[in-house]
């Protein structure tokens, strides 16, 4: 019998038949990435000076752009906490600046509800030039010029890669709505 | 992509008292985020054993990262193996790096040995390592700059001991989880290491800058005496380091000392030795007489 829509049984997530999306992927998926991301000083990069992005930062600044609503405006209290045990920061710092990057997007999003990748990637950039200064100036270490300069490739880098990694998690984001679960 | 209709509370009360809870909780997580912060900066310690619990459990993925990494330049030397030529030339050339390093140590160690026979009539012995371990990560994003070990107090690690490579000084230990533990590097801008220079004593303090590179700083400030090339080592002031164990080679000249290069740079460092506190007693009894004193500043 000719198919009528060929969309009609599957479609890029999936079979359409007998399968549902799963909630723990559906859900869990973008904080198991972001913590993921915060597990990064465990890569084996031992660098001289700062020179990798915050990767757990700018997953979770691209899973808020990308997915409002998704991370509850809370999120920024446990994934900063995880994020500090690890970071190398002070205790604290990444729940601040977190909680803070939440509330800040969230303004924004009042303001321009409807946004644009330039519109993204510049926020993303306001937000994230900032967070790394910040963190920095409170690391617990005496802010000095070399230090601030030693900081600026880490920056630049930080705000170039974001695109990418906001594109990784669009891929993430296709992951976590595949209709996995069988519906007996 | 715009924010879900739920978002968009309108005229319905409950949809507004949810995004104002929303909001709320964000706040007091802003709250909580600062007084956590204020209490880890007046105390740095409060929170080590939560830290420490947290590096344990996630050490495995830092050896299996730092396995792959071995295991890489393994493949990376067998694939170097065809173009042998010029890698052959660098080898050497870090063979020869790695023997003028000896060599200033070497002199370092005699000088001692010679100082210490004239004035106590006692020759220093080879210490005992207590571990053996590899570096494993270290908190490459933060402005802080330190490294993860693969062990930890079940290996007879303790806060306060340092830890070398076989090139020369790494860090020190800051705090000990029971199988992993966190290293303050030397380039970190609150370790300071009380050095001399190899061929005679001119001391200094050696600062890290954050950027890779350290900071000499002169203890008798007047003529700088110091010169590009010169190799700094250990002076054992302090106590908590053994003297005589290559720390920097001087490379820019300052007013009041120079910048260094790090002899044991840890980006090519893997296997690193943790080595019992040269003096305990001595270190005992300067925090002992200053107790408040955070344990960054070492000497």
């Amino acid at each position: 019998m000719e198919r009528l829509n060929p969309q009609s049984r599957r479609d890029p997530y999936g079979s359409r038949i007998n399968r549902r999306e799963s909630t723990l992927l559906a859900y869990g998926l973008p904080w198991a990435t972001i913590l993921v991301g915060s597990l990064a000083p465990w890569l084996p990069i031992i660098a001289p000076a700062p020179v990798l992005p915050p990767l757990g930062f700018l997953l979770l600044l691209a899973w808020r752009l990308l997915r409002p609503g998704l991370l509850p405006t809370w999120a920024g209290l446990p994934l900063g906490l995880f994020d500090d045990l690890y970071s190398g920061q002070p205790m604290g710092s990444g729940v601040l600046l977190f909680s803070l990057a939440l509330i800040i997007i969230e303004l924004i999003e009042i303001r321009f509800p409807w946004r644009n990748f330039w519109l993204d990637w510049l926020t993303a950039a306001g937000i994230i030039v900032p967070y790394i200064v910040t963190a920095a100036l409170i690391s617990g270490a005496e802010p000095t010029p070399v230090q601030l300069a030693a900081i600026a490739p880490q920056i630049l880098l930080s705000v170039i890669l974001f695109p990418i990694i906001a594109r990784i998690v669009a891929m993430l984001d296709r992951l976590r709505l595949m209709r996995v679960r069988r519906i007996d | 992509m715009a924010p879900p209709a739920h978002r968009r509370s309108g005229v319905n009360r409950k949809a507004q008292l949810g995004v104002f809870t929303g909001y709320v909780v964000a706040g007091l997580g802003v709250l909580f985020g600062a007084a956590l912060l204020t209490i880890s900066l007046l105390r740095p310690e409060t929170f080590n054993g939560l830290r420490t619990m947290a590096s344990d459990a996630a050490a495995p993925i830092g050896v299996v990262g730092a396995e792959g990494r071995t295991g890489a330049q393994g493949v990376f030397e067998a694939i170097a193996g065809y173009y042998r030529a010029g890698s052959r030339n660098a080898e050497l050339e870090e063979e020869a790096r790695i023997a003028r390093v000896r060599l200033a140590e070497a002199e370092a160690v005699r000088q001692e040995n010679a100082r210490l026979k004239a004035v106590l009539g006692l020759a220093t012995d080879n210490t005992e390592p207590v571990a053996v371990a590899r570096l494993i990560g270290s908190t490459s994003s933060s402005a802080r700059r330190l490294g993860y070990i693969s062990a930890g107090r079940n290996h007879g690690v303790r806060p306060g001991m340092p830890v070398t490579s076989p090139m020369g000084l790494v860090g020190r230990v800051l705090e000990a989880g029971a199988v992993s533990s966190r290293v303050l590097l030397l380039t970190d801008s609150e370790s300071m290491v009380p050095v001399r220079r190899a061929t005679d004593n001119v001391v200094a303090f050696a600062e890290g800058r954050s950027d890779g590179s350290l900071r000499l700083r002169l203890v008798n400030l007047g003529i700088n005496p110091i010169k590009p090339g010169d190799v700094f080592v250990t002076s054992g002031a302090g106590g908590l380091f053994r003297p005589g164990t290559a720390v920097a080679i001087a490379t820019e000249i300052t007013r009041d000392g120079a910048i260094a290069q790090l002899v044991s740079n840890p980006a090519a460092t893997d296997v690193v030795v943790v080595e019992p506190i040269w003096q305990p007693e001595a270190v005992d009894t300067l925090q002992g007489r200053s107790p408040d004193s955070s344990p960054a500043p070492a000497g």
